[in-house]
């Protein structure tokens, strides 16, 4: 590793830094500054102005919002996330075991999703033009293509409804052993699953392709390599950064499946606490779970482009 | 060169899937237009004693969970659906592309500041985004419209200057330079035709991240607001179905799918000169 290199990785933590700023900024204006005013909604029934100024007043809502812009972010940093609107309660005692939840189900999915995608997609890029590439392509793109929910109503279609293996959209009971744990995970990881398989075996399908068609594989070939010595030993050491960084980039998308998921199967997790929150315009909540989630994707984005960084070999010496 | 035909997408051949996608986002867009005139019933109107009727002769999709007719609700839900998406495409695209094209002709802190502002506000996850601004300002249509605007007018714009930066290059813009047109001319005239093919096929992977996007927060009951219902909505209303396959659940996601898959399908069946991503 030279400085070369450490200089690229270091321009992307800041650019994702930079990007934290704006997005943070961005969901405040969001949240804060545009018409609906809070003291208002949050009085209700009951807002005579006397009570809507108090409010305001100590809320700090008269303040420029620079500042309040300022003092939340300080808050943010220094983990005081504020009050819900809704029930009082301290934010990050609201989101603390809902983000464990999610993290639960996201954890489950990728462990779950990960080997099998990668083993799909390289093996489609082995098989380029046969009618398994061709199938599992159609696939993918047709997983792609609808929404997730329609993913999610279709498993319930088939293993609830017809098969009758799986209950439909109970989650509410709590597992008593590790079978019913089983049943009760099934259904959400499996949507999650088709919904982050899809984008990697696409992007893995590429990224090997991409290595199989270079000049040294070809020689490989010439020389009269074997098919399985070909892709293990020639291309997919060359093909891993762009895989990894595959994998990092799917699992982004486990974001917008897990928002629906969590909804649908009514599964207690964060997103799912966000979705409510909005319903309720409990506004300090949706800015934290907002804040979690942007983190998280730049997290995911940012160890894709520095994987990518690093497994370039000819920025190595 | 000033008399040089604008390769129009339509001059382009065909193939049979490409065709056969064209028709069915051709009949959507027919039913979006003329839904009044095609819906066998009315959109609220109840018609069925039983709810979660089955497809039957009178009622071909079922009916839905206020016993009203499917096929009525689908056929203008399409109004929603496509109308919002095409309003919202157009907005990001537009905005996007003059953007990209002007950013890449100007360069300079124009080009850097715009380029690092919309990457981070492209970094934002896309739901999550909808999810804010409909806390923050309540969801209607117009709102809806703009904000998906706004979520995808960066990738957009990143696709375009990404094209026009390339050819920005040629000796036609030196020469257009050295003539002393105008930034406004030069887009235009000069770069705007030479990469309107990639253009639409953008135009048209755009418009499928919003319907699903769109979809997407009606289903979660933060989009299209009752009593009007997009295809998204449809599903949402109806999912107590969803534990015995009442078609009212399924039938809507189908029409998403069918417009969706088509328009994938269509791209990736124009002539690779058009859809080049490269270019």
């Amino acid at each position: 590793m030279n400085s070369f290199v450490w200089s690229l990785v270091g321009g992307r933590v800041l650019v994702a830094v930079f990007t934290l700023l704006v997005v943070s900024f961005t969901v405040f204006c969001a949240t804060a500054i545009l018409p609906g005013d809070v003291a208002e909604v949050l009085l209700g029934q009951a807002a005579t102005p006397e009570a809507v100024a108090g409010l305001r007043a100590a809320m700090h809502l008269n303040d420029p919002a620079l500042l309040r812009f300022v003092r939340w972010l300080a808050g943010l940093a220094s983990g005081d996330l504020g009050k819900s609107y809704a029930n009082n309660m301290q934010v990050a005692q609201l989101i603390g075991p809902r983000l464990l939840n999610s993290l639960k189900l996201a954890g489950i999915t990728t462990l779950f999703s990960v080997p099998i995608a990668l083993a799909l997609g390289i093996a489609a890029a082995i098989l380029r033009g046969s009618v398994f590439d061709r199938a599992l392509t159609f696939l993918t793109i047709a997983v792609i293509s609808v929404p997730e929910f329609m993913v999610a109503t279709t498993a319930v279609l088939l293993f609830a409804v017809h098969l009758k293996w799986l209950p439909a959209l109970s989650f509410a009971r709590e597992a008593t052993s590790f079978w019913d744990l089983l049943r009760i995970y099934a259904m959400p990881v499996i949507t999650l699953a088709f919904v982050i398989s899809a984008q990697m075996i696409r992007m893995t399908r590429a990224a090997m392709i991409e290595t199989l068609d270079t000049p040294y594989v070809e020689m490989a070939r010439l020389k009269g390599a074997s098919p399985t010595r070909i892709v293990l030993r020639h291309a997919l050491p060359n093909a891993l950064g762009p895989i990894v960084n595959a994998v990092a980039l799917s699992l982004s998308y486990l974001l917008g499946g897990v928002i629906i998921v969590e909804t649908i199967f009514n599964y207690p997790g964060i997103a799912k606490l966000m979705v409510d929150a909005v319903s309720t315009r409990d506004l300090p909540l949706i800015q934290s779970c907002a804040m979690i989630f942007c983190l998280v994707y730049l997290l995911l984005i940012t160890v894709a482009d520095v994987i990518a960084i690093l497994s370039n070999p000819r920025l190595r010496r | 060169m000033m008399t040089r035909a604008i390769p129009l997408p339509l001059h382009y051949r065909i193939n049979i899937v490409g065709l056969l996608a064209l028709c069915v986002i051709l009949f959507w867009t027919m039913v979006a237009l003329f839904a009044s005139q095609l819906a066998p019933h009315g959109v609220g109107e109840i018609v069925d004693l039983d709810y979660f009727g089955p497809m039957s002769r009178q009622f071909p999709v079922g009916t839905d969970y206020l016993g009203r007719d499917m096929l009525s609700r689908i056929l203008f839900g399409a109004r929603y659906t496509v109308g919002i998406s095409l309003a919202s495409v157009t907005i990001a695209c537009v905005t996007g592309v003059t953007l990209g094209m002007a950013a890449a002709v100007t360069g300079g802190w124009f080009d850097t500041a715009l380029s690092r502002f919309l990457d981070a506000l492209n970094s934002i996850p896309s739901k999550l985004f909808g999810l804010v601004v409909v806390a923050g300002v309540g969801s209607s249509i117009p709102v809806l419209i703009l904000t998906m605007a706004v979520i995808y007018t960066p990738g957009s714009y990143r696709f375009a200057r990404a094209l026009a930066v390339n050819v920005n290059t040629m000796d036609f813009i030196t020469v257009a330079r050295a003539r002393g047109e105008g930034v406004p001319y030069i887009i235009g005239s000069e770069i705007l035709p030479n990469i309107i093919g990639p253009v639409f096929a953008d135009v048209g992977l755009r418009f499928v991240f919003i319907v699903l996007l769109l979809s997407g927060l009606s289903f979660l009951g933060l989009g299209v607001q009752p009593p009007d219902a997009d295809w998204g909505a449809l599903v949402r209303e109806n999912i107590s179905g969803l534990p015995f396959g009442a078609p009212a659940v399924m039938f809507p996601s189908i029409a998403i799918a069918s417009l969706t898959i088509s328009v994938n399908l269509l791209i990736d069946n124009l002539p690779k000169k058009t859809r080049d991503r490269s270019a």
